[in-house]
């Protein structure tokens, strides 16, 4: 039988003085499974999650949070429901160790505070205050809280900022772990490999709405499954480059003296673009061919343009 | 349903709300700053008002200490449910706290009921502690009067908390460290907290004993001075309480 979804959202609108930021989204997160809403700053992910937490009223459409209503059945759903905010809401005069336990006198049977302190390596801080804390002691303290009252779902809202490589696989680690038990974790980012080394399903959010999703691998993979990136001089004439490469090649001048061919790129295809520069007289400083990264299909679904 | 309403995963709501108490007043109690205005501030007052003679203040033909204890165990009170309050609640509203507490099994309602329950904690310590001292330096409260001025205190500290939260859930964290203080000392002067009503200059009198500083100033007064509950500061008190409760749960922004 398959997994009733943990989260459901249909047609999600939040208008904030009149102008959506949430226009339209619809997300399914399944059990055991890590769902990642991706999406450049202002997407709407945050308020997405909020109105998914009961912080915040949709406008139009309908949230299911484990089958509930997040607002009207809140009292319900706050025990099965980790939340790690972006702000991390942590009371800054406390000492760290004291934040944790009191929120774990929240719940019935909480985790072991030992054991998740050494997990997520909040020991060699515990005794100092929260005002004192690093960014990423702070999100590793934020997290830990989310999941102290061992939730059915939990909600991270960019649970990798600010951290070091170390917090981070300390904090990917026991994500994974959540979601080998059986939790539903959701979190948003913007860091591509998050994104890929974590997620079983990406959601892509720009303007308010959902752009694409799929697994990574279903993501990155489709027509033109190859990218043949280029550097060279810059200003060069894309168009007739694409004219010689041939097949349907289209060639873009992303950033200035770095290009990008698109299309189904062969070995003839590298022959012929090497041809064309010798022609033209240019050396290329670089010359690649890969798979699609979800770093480019993010920016080909979102633009490149800076907001 | 026929099951019983128990959440697996949430703490007894007891057990949540004393957790929060406990919390709250921990907060204030560990905090220098808050520890200034709400204990040590009214214990200077009172030890200046009784024990430095420059004030030359008609006391009735009572000791500076029974006239002057009522009315700063009155700021006390102020201090704490309204100046301490507003200030600790508005800047964990701009970081946050309020957010993610809320999304615990404490739930708003939890979180409201720690808050007052913290005060009142922390109006105990404070009671106990300008109390003391003033007994130290001679006051010598009837018993009745004890049991009234609990009574004014408590009904005090609900319109002052009331009037802390809607301060502390409309506006900007800075803003509310700014009025907090001015309206403590605005309250404190022109409400006869510390000084009957009466005495204020035409028709502050009259101002005065619609405040709430100046109802729960009459009232701690004619609770210890003559054991009695004035029936115009309740009703005061229980007004500005119902107004400022029903402003601060329609107004209150939580981001």
């Amino acid at each position: 039988m398959p997994d009733s979804p943990a989260l459901e959202i249909t047609g999600l609108v939040k208008r904030y003085g009149g102008r959506p930021v949430v226009d339209g989204l619809d997300l399914v997160a399944l059990p055991g499974q890590v769902t990642a809403v991706l999406g450049p700053n202002g997407a709407g992910k945050t308020t997405t999650i909020e109105c998914c937490e009961g912080l915040r009223e949709a406008d139009a459409g309908t949230v299911r949070v484990l089958g509930h209503d997040p607002v009207a059945d809140a009292a319900t759903l706050r025990p099965r429901v980790g939340v790690m905010l972006q702000d991390g809401g942590l009371p800054t005069g406390i000492r760290a160790q004291d934040m944790l336990a009191h929120v774990a006198k929240m719940y019935a049977a909480p985790r072991d505070l030992g054991e998740l302190s050494e997990r997520l390596g909040l020991g060699s801080f515990g005794r100092t205050t929260v005002r004192r804390l690093s960014g990423g002691q702070r999100q590793r303290l934020a997290l830990a809280a989310a999941v102290v009252g061992r939730p059915e779902l939990v909600f991270l809202d960019e649970p990798s900022a600010g951290m070091d490589p170390q917090s981070r696989h300390a904090v990917w680690a026991l994500v994974r772990e959540l979601r080998d038990e059986g939790v539903a974790v959701v979190l948003t980012t913007h860091l591509m490999d998050e994104a890929e080394d974590l997620a079983d399903h990406v959601v892509i959010v720009d303007q308010g709405r959902v752009i694409a999703q799929g697994s990574v691998r279903e993501l990155v993979s489709g027509a033109d499954d190859q990218t043949l990136r280029l550097d060279a001089t810059p200003g060069l004439d894309a168009a007739a480059l694409s004219e010689a490469l041939g097949d349907g090649l289209v060639v873009t001048e992303q950033a200035a003296g770095s290009y990008v061919v698109v299309g189904t790129v062969g070995p003839a295809t590298v022959a012929a673009l090497t041809g064309w520069l010798a022609a033209h007289d240019v050396l290329a400083t670089r010359i690649t061919v890969g798979r699609r990264t979800l770093e480019d299909v993010f920016l080909d679904l979102t633009g490149r343009e800076l907001r | 349903m026929t099951t019983p309403p128990t959440r697996a995963g949430a703490a007894p709501r007891w057990r949540r709300v004393l957790a929060q108490t406990d919390f709250e007043a921990r907060a204030i109690l560990r905090n220098g700053e808050q520890l200034l205005v709400t204990i040590i501030v009214p214990v200077m007052v009172l030890i200046g008002l009784t024990q430095v003679d420059v004030l030359d203040i008609d006391t009735d033909g009572m000791s500076a200490i029974d006239f002057f204890t009522p009315g700063v165990l009155a700021l006390a009170v102020m201090t704490s449910s309204f100046t301490s309050q507003a200030i600790a609640s508005a800047f964990d509203r701009r970081n946050g706290v309020l957010r993610l507490l809320s999304t615990t099994p404490l739930g708003r309602g939890g979180l409201l009921a720690g808050k007052i329950a913290g005060v009142l904690v922390v109006g105990a310590v404070q009671v106990l502690v300008i109390g003391v001292t003033a007994v130290i330096l001679g006051w010598r409260p009837d018993a009745v009067g004890v049991v009234l001025a609990v009574v004014a205190m408590v009904l005090g500290a609900a319109a002052f908390t009331s009037l802390a939260l809607l301060v502390a859930g409309t506006l900007r964290a800075e803003a509310v460290l700014a009025v907090a203080n001015l309206a403590l000392l605005l309250l404190a002067l022109a409400g006869g907290v510390l000084v009957p009503a009466s005495r204020l200059p035409g028709p502050m009198e009259h101002v005065a004993l619609l405040l709430p500083s100046g109802a729960l100033g009459e009232a701690m007064r004619q609770a210890f001075q003559h054991g009695s509950l004035p029936a115009w500061s309740v009703v005061v008190l229980v007004g500005w309480t119902a107004a400022l409760g029903w402003g601060a749960s329609r107004l209150f922004r939580w981001h």
